[in-house]
């Protein structure tokens, strides 16, 4: 950790994405207005201290939505992660230590996931889960596993030929221990780095699908519900994208940081 | 990485200066006044969907974005005016007997398919024959389903029901076309202008018809041209780039104070349409504590800012003496009233259900936001659920496997039966499956009698049962805004969902 701090990369990441985070966790407390209620009487208007961000054309405070549709949106994203790297971890370390056929077949289903674009295959894990927050975050889950997988499963196969795993096998521990006490606490520093690309991978896929119409539904809102909102009033009404693209600018901006001062210093 | 940071700083700055440039937005005059009529010149109208694939006018599963074009395209024996009438086209008069189930229609002499050749008595007769079905294919015109037979008698033409149908004029809009034409090899019709081109998912050109049998278009040529992104279009009619585009919605008027700008209906009932054969929507109790739940003043001020016709019943103002007023404000809102039903009716506790919406069509989500919004009061959880439009023609209209849906419902025809002939329990149209043997019987009364006010206060029946058993809880007939160039005028509106492009001119 310290020596991540000399890095500046790392340091102004930390700063960003631990504001919002602490931003979304008050959000989940409190919000200025209700997210979705709605008032006749502030339609339209533009950023002023009541609405720092301006309101909708139902008069709901934008501020009050980013905060919450950043909650959603980070949720989904870590949860997406979540899923990737647990289910990556375990195919990875398997098929990277023991190898053989069952390496053989799992590395080819992985390519063969690989080799569709991201969305067209979420958009047909959608069509098969039905729509909704939770469908979104198994879909876009079981797409993260394969990039997850392949990482773990290089870092897992150079760690195999070093001293210190020989050493272990010959005082007799067992593959499984070998794998996850030994080896695995050594490809951490390029599992965070990769962690921190998927979560952004995982927003902004967040944001298309919700974008699309696929995932959060109105009218809760998500950083990609809003952004679709906002576009019918991109003239009329600028600050509402405007606001819900910096959401996400600085989520990603966040922790594409941390990732760089993690792994290219 | 500095320089990636500084240039995404830049970008961020570039983006508050450009939205700094919009400022305020005046409102424009509505008052138009339309110069004379020039004859010649051309235009280029905005549409917002790509017409159907195929383009015969006989298809009854054509979109009303479809249906609104091809009126300039093809005629029928009649036609409806912009008053609601039916004015003699093709046929210069006709004549009913007693039992309103043979009609007999005079041709009128010299009037000429596009390909130059003169309309005959058989091709009526084949026409006809098509879209009822009688040439051994499918019916294609539900509306003409039960012509029995068509004939050619001494050059005029006798169209004999299978059962008596006083508003049978109504559906003799029937696009008449040439005798063993294939509609989909290529577009004839009768009407006013010409099918010239089209390139799918760009644009369509008409051409004027300098042949037509009436008072001819008064422009050369229009091009209709498909933008999809609604904000797009609003700014090319900024910048000039378009001269016209109808169906606007309130906000998105605000910033063309370069057109002229007018305001109609859309012709449509929008309501919250209910399955009624699905729990909880199957007792009426339910239904009715929706009705009082849903304050339809605050969905129109909400989601279309106060523009809009409120409606109680699956009618709306431009049917004339059909419309009724007096069942618009039926459910005083009230959200007391709404939990005491919802109590009665073994839900004290609300429950949830979900509202499907074509997620295009943005003032039918919009309305859906609104009312999630107003049945959170009572108690109600209600989800959106927004699909594709042929996902929701699939599943809700045809398939009826929904809860709820918003939507709105328009009329084929300027008769009342149009609107309301879906709701007769048996009627294949019917997808809120509305079952009420009272309804039944005085829709039966009313197509069944000839006397047109009985007929009248039958169908005010109708709409009255409607509402009283909150089949569906109405909302509006919405405000649509027309936004024209201001050398441009004769615009017309028409209680159909119907764009008549043979009226417009340009000034001098």
């Amino acid at each position: 950790m310290k020596q991540y701090l000399k890095n500046r990369n790392f340091r102004s990441g930390l700063l960003i994405t631990g504001i919002m985070i602490v931003i979304i966790l008050i959000g989940l407390l409190w919000t200025p207005y209700d997210p979705n209620a709605m008032d006749g009487s502030a339609k339209m208007q533009g950023p002023s201290f009541a609405h720092l961000f301006g309101t909708d054309n139902f008069g709901r405070d934008i501020f009050s939505r980013v905060v919450q549709g950043a909650g959603a949106t980070f949720l989904i994203a870590a949860a997406t992660v979540a899923i990737g790297l647990a289910v990556g971890l375990l195919i990875g370390g398997l098929t990277g230590y023991y190898g053989g056929w069952l390496d053989e077949v799992l590395m080819r289903v992985t390519d063969s996931i690989l080799a569709f674009p991201s969305i067209l295959l979420a958009l047909v894990l959608i069509a098969i889960l039905g729509k909704g927050k939770y469908n979104i975050i198994i879909a876009l889950g079981l797409l993260f596993i394969p990039s997850f997988a392949r990482i773990v499963r290089t870092e897992v196969a150079k760690q195999k030929n070093t001293d210190y795993v020989r050493n272990a096998k010959l005082m007799g521990a067992g593959g499984m221990r070998i794998l996850f006490i030994h080896i695995m606490p050594n490809i951490v520093p390029v599992l965070l780095s990769s962690v921190a690309i998927g979560f952004n991978n995982a927003v902004l896929s967040e944001a298309s699908m919700s974008y699309l119409g696929m995932g959060v539904q109105p009218p809760d809102p998500s950083l990609g519900r809003l952004l679709s909102e906002a576009q019918g009033y991109l003239f009329s009404a600028p600050w509402y994208a405007l606001f819900t693209g910096l959401a996400i600018i600085l989520l990603i901006l966040g922790f594409g940081l941390l990732s760089e001062g993690m792994g290219g210093e | 990485m500095k320089k990636r940071i500084i240039s995404l700083v830049l970008a961020i700055a570039l983006v508050f200066a450009m939205s700094a440039c919009t400022g305020s937005k005046p409102q424009s005059d509505p008052q138009v006044t339309p110069g004379e009529a020039a004859e010649g010149g051309e235009i280029t109208v905005g549409l917002y969907n790509d017409l159907d694939a195929s383009l015969d006018p006989h298809m009854s599963s054509s979109s009303a974005a479809t249906r609104e074009i091809l009126f300039n395209i093809f005629e029928g024996l009649v036609k409806p005016d912009s008053k609601g009438n039916l004015v003699p086209a093709i046929a210069s008069s006709y004549t009913v007997n007693d039992t309103a189930d043979v009609y007999t229609f005079k041709l009128r002499e010299g009037v000429k398919f596009h390909d130059g050749r003169e309309v005959t008595a058989n091709d009526v007769v084949w026409s006809l024959s098509r879209a009822a079905g009688l040439l051994g294919g499918d019916t294609l015109v539900a509306d003409v389903a039960h012509i029995a037979s068509v004939e050619s008698v001494d050059g005029d033409i006798v169209v004999t029901l299978s059962k008596p149908d006083t508003e049978f004029l109504a559906h003799a809009t029937v696009a008449i076309i040439p005798e063993g034409h294939d509609p989909l090899s290529s577009v004839i019709g009768t009407g006013p202008y010409k099918f010239v081109s089209r390139v799918v998912q760009d644009n369509i050109v008409l051409e004027k018809n300098a042949d037509y049998w009436g008072e001819p278009a008064h422009l050369d040529k229009v091009t209709l041209k498909i933008i999809e992104d609604p904000e797009t279009l609003v700014m090319s009619l900024r910048s000039g780039a378009l001269d016209m585009a109808v169906r606007l919605d309130a906000s998105q008027i605000g910033t063309l104070d370069n057109m002229n700008i007018l305001e109609g209906s859309s012709n449509i009932v929008q309501a919250l349409y209910l399955n009624n054969a699905v729990k909880p929507f199957d007792d009426v109790r339910v239904r009715q504590a929706l009705c009082y739940a849903i304050d339809k003043h605050m969905v129109i001020d909400l989601a279309s800012d106060g523009h809009g016709t409120l409606l109680g019943s699956s009618m709306f103002p431009a049917f004339g003496k059909y419309f009724m007023p007096e069942l618009t404000d039926y459910y005083e809102p009230s959200v007391e009233k709404a939990k005491e039903l919802l109590a009665q009716a073994g839900y004290p506790n609300g429950f949830e259900f979900s509202i499907m919406v074509p997620a295009s069509m943005q003032s039918h989500v919009d309305v859906a936001q609104v009312i999630v919004e107003l049945l959170r009061p009572v108690g109600i959880t209600a989800k959106i659920d927004q699909v594709e439009w042929a996902t929701w023609y699939s599943d809700a209209y045809q398939g009826r496997k929904f809860e709820a849906t918003v939507i709105g419902m328009d009329a084929h025809g300027v008769a009342a039966s149009d609107l309301l002939a879906r709701f007769v329990s048996t009627s294949p149209k019917n997808f809120i499956n509305f079952n009420s043997p009272a309804y039944d019987a005085a829709y039966a009364a009313a197509t069944s009698t000839t006397d047109d006010a009985e007929q009248t206060k039958y169908f005010k029946e109708c709409e009255t049962i409607l509402t009283e058993e909150a089949a569906n809880v109405y909302i509006q007939d919405g405000a649509s805004f027309v936004a024209m160039a201001k050398d441009l005028g004769g615009f017309e509106f028409y209680p159909l969902y119907v764009l008549d492009l043979s009226k417009i001119y340009k000034t001098k």
